[in-house]
């Protein structure tokens, strides 16, 4: 496949727009603008964009139904790895910073803390998702790929419970997630899907309107 | 420099009492008391002599007397007659050496900028920087309290009058928010006992309740339920009355930043920070243990005594550790925040895993 200039374009957009937040808190902490609690504000950073980044992710496959770009599809891996990047800090900020490998105390909060197991459960249902993301597992597990990533879902579930558990009674930023994540989910529903589908095609349809879009379909999707 | 004051440890009273405002000799008698078990408890080291050297004399009238308190030059602190609005203090009182001053376990300092940009005031925002943000809004001056219930002196006062016979000191106290993390303040306040004795509660009272202003123009954060306002605490009588329970007016000598809970908030250093209620309105003296704020919005999570445990953990985290704001490593949390030898005795025989 000849390397299109506007999907490298288009993905050098994304990997700038994923790593703004790191550097802008690499900024922040260089310069000590992270606040009386900044373990706190690493944390809650990097927890917030990764739950933006996985509904990102999330919102990809929807959004091609209804514009019908298919080639929007090339974009998901890349978003959703640097959603499990995200993560994988969050993670380690809790590990090293937050607790600086008190393993007991680490054990006893997942074993003990629903709020940390439901994050540290999301972890694990993207780890392998993460590791299966190249084009050799995707060809080598085939049908069961698909199957494995719906793992995701879960993943993205448990990450906004982990959101709602965490905060102690303004619970307005988590519910606002977690009715994305649900409209995300619902998208998926078979008759929802095909409603998508069929409403991006109508509107293309209709001459003059988005009259390249829909060429653009034609000329890179696969089949009728 | 006063040596007897010195051996106070935390306790330094920053205004000579003018007539009449003298303590009684049997309250004295009961600080010293207090104050000579805390130093066999090991509460060692006593205040610099820098910051006790500072400005133990504050002169002026009744209603100069918070600007007196606060030696901070040029601050519009505590105008008399309360006209006008006052600009909330950006910095610690000039001329003293903050860096010396520790707690009694040679705790330093948390920063000024610690102290009032990280705050857990809903009423201003639920970020933890939200209130130094928003508390612009309030209006700690004029400021009056309501005094109801079982009680020989019940009225409104104007805050001045409501301060004015209480000698001022300056406490050094740990304080632990249920979040776990935890800073070291300089306050400066009353003794809630002295004015709990002056309002003269009767035999009925058992609880003191304690509510913040509830003005949702000053308190922006009170447009949206997120708690049901106004907050309100309480404490037993007894723990009011412990000499350790402090009605704070300010902090680093200055007059309270309104984010801190300007003008007249608790602290009681051995209990979770959101026992101690900011910007007070109203003292009642109640003969039941009244529902207070975090318990009605989390029974499970949130008790009345909240008392400072690290072997009762909130459900959803340890408490057996915090983190100090400033250090990196967290550290362990004391039994009844490092005041068990002060207020064990409150509790005695009691479950503190069923009261929480």
């Amino acid at each position: 496949m000849a390397r299109d200039p506007k999907i490298v374009a288009a993905k050098a957009g994304i990997w700038a727009l994923c790593l703004a937040p790191a550097g802008w808190l690499a900024f922040d902490a260089a310069t000590g603008r992270l606040g009386a609690n900044p373990i706190e504000t690493v944390l809650l950073r990097t927890g917030w964009w990764t739950l933006v980044l996985l509904l990102a992710s999330l919102a990809i496959t929807p959004l091609r139904r209804l514009s019908g770009r298919g080639r929007l599809v090339r974009f998901r891996r890349l978003v959703g790895l640097f959603a499990f990047a995200y993560g994988t800090t969050h993670l380690l900020g809790y590990v090293v910073l937050d607790q600086w490998f008190a393993w007991p105390y680490i054990v006893e909060d997942i074993a003990e803390r629903p709020f940390i197991l439901a994050g540290f459960a999301a972890w694990c249902l993207l780890l392998p998702l993460a590791v299966t993301s190249t084009r050799g597992w995707i060809r080598r597990l085939g049908r069961a790929w698909g199957r494995l990533h719906r793992l995701v879902y879960v993943a993205a579930g448990l990450g906004v419970l982990h959101f709602y558990w965490k905060v102690k009674a303004d619970t307005r930023e988590p519910l606002v997630f977690a009715a994305i994540l649900a409209l995300l989910l619902a998208a998926r529903v078979p008759p929802v899907r095909n409603l998508l589908t069929r409403a991006g095609r109508s509107a293309r349809s209709r001459p003059g309107l988005r009259g390249r879009d829909a060429r653009g379909e034609v000329a890179s999707a696969p089949g009728p | 420099m006063n040596m007897r004051e010195g051996r106070m440890v935390w306790v330094r009273r920053i205004r000579e009492p003018r007539d009449g405002e003298v303590t009684p000799y049997e309250t004295w008698l009961n600080r010293r008391h207090f104050i000579g078990r805390t130093a066999k408890a090991a509460v060692a080291s006593a205040l610099v002599p820098g910051l006790l050297a500072g400005c133990d004399v504050a002169p002026g009238g009744a209603a100069a007397r918070e600007r007196g308190a606060d030696p901070g030059a040029g601050e519009p602190a505590g105008r008399p007659g309360g006209a006008g609005p006052q600009e909330s203090p950006t910095g610690p009182a000039p001329g003293r050496d903050w860096a010396g001053v520790r707690s009694e376990l040679d705790e330093p300092l948390n920063s000024w900028q610690d102290i009032t940009t990280y705050n857990n005031f809903y009423e201003f925002g639920t970020g933890k920087e939200d209130p130094a943000r928003n508390a612009h809004t309030l209006r700690p001056r004029p400021w009056s309290v309501a005094v109801e219930g079982h009680v020989a002196k019940p009225g409104v006062y104007d805050l001045e009058d409501f301060l004015a016979p209480h000698a001022v000191e300056e406490r050094v106290y740990r304080l632990r928010c249920v979040e776990a993390w935890s800073m070291v303040i300089p306050w400066r306040g009353i003794p809630l006992a002295d004015v709990v004795r002056r309002l003269e509660p009767t035999s009925k009272a058992k609880y003191v309740e304690m509510t913040t202003l509830y003005d949702p123009e000053q308190m922006p954060g009170q447009r949206r339920r997120i708690l049901e306002w106004p907050y309100v605490e309480a404490l037993r009588l007894d723990e009011a009355m412990h000499p350790l329970t402090l009605l704070a007016t300010g902090l680093y000598g200055r007059n309270l930043p309104n984010q801190n809970g300007a003008p007249l908030r608790l602290v009681v250093p051995w209990k979770y920070g959101f026992k101690s209620v900011k910007s007070i309105v109203r003292f009642r003296f109640l003969d039941e243990m009244p529902p207070t704020t975090w318990a009605v919005s989390a029974p499970s999570e949130y008790g009345f005594y909240a008392n400072v445990n690290p072997e009762v953990d909130h459900p959803r985290w340890s408490q057996a550790r915090e983190r100090r704001l400033g250090e990196f490593r967290r550290r362990p949390t004391l039994m009844f925040n490092g005041y068990a030898d002060e207020v064990a005795h409150l509790y005695s025989g009691m479950d503190l895993r069923r009261w929480f």
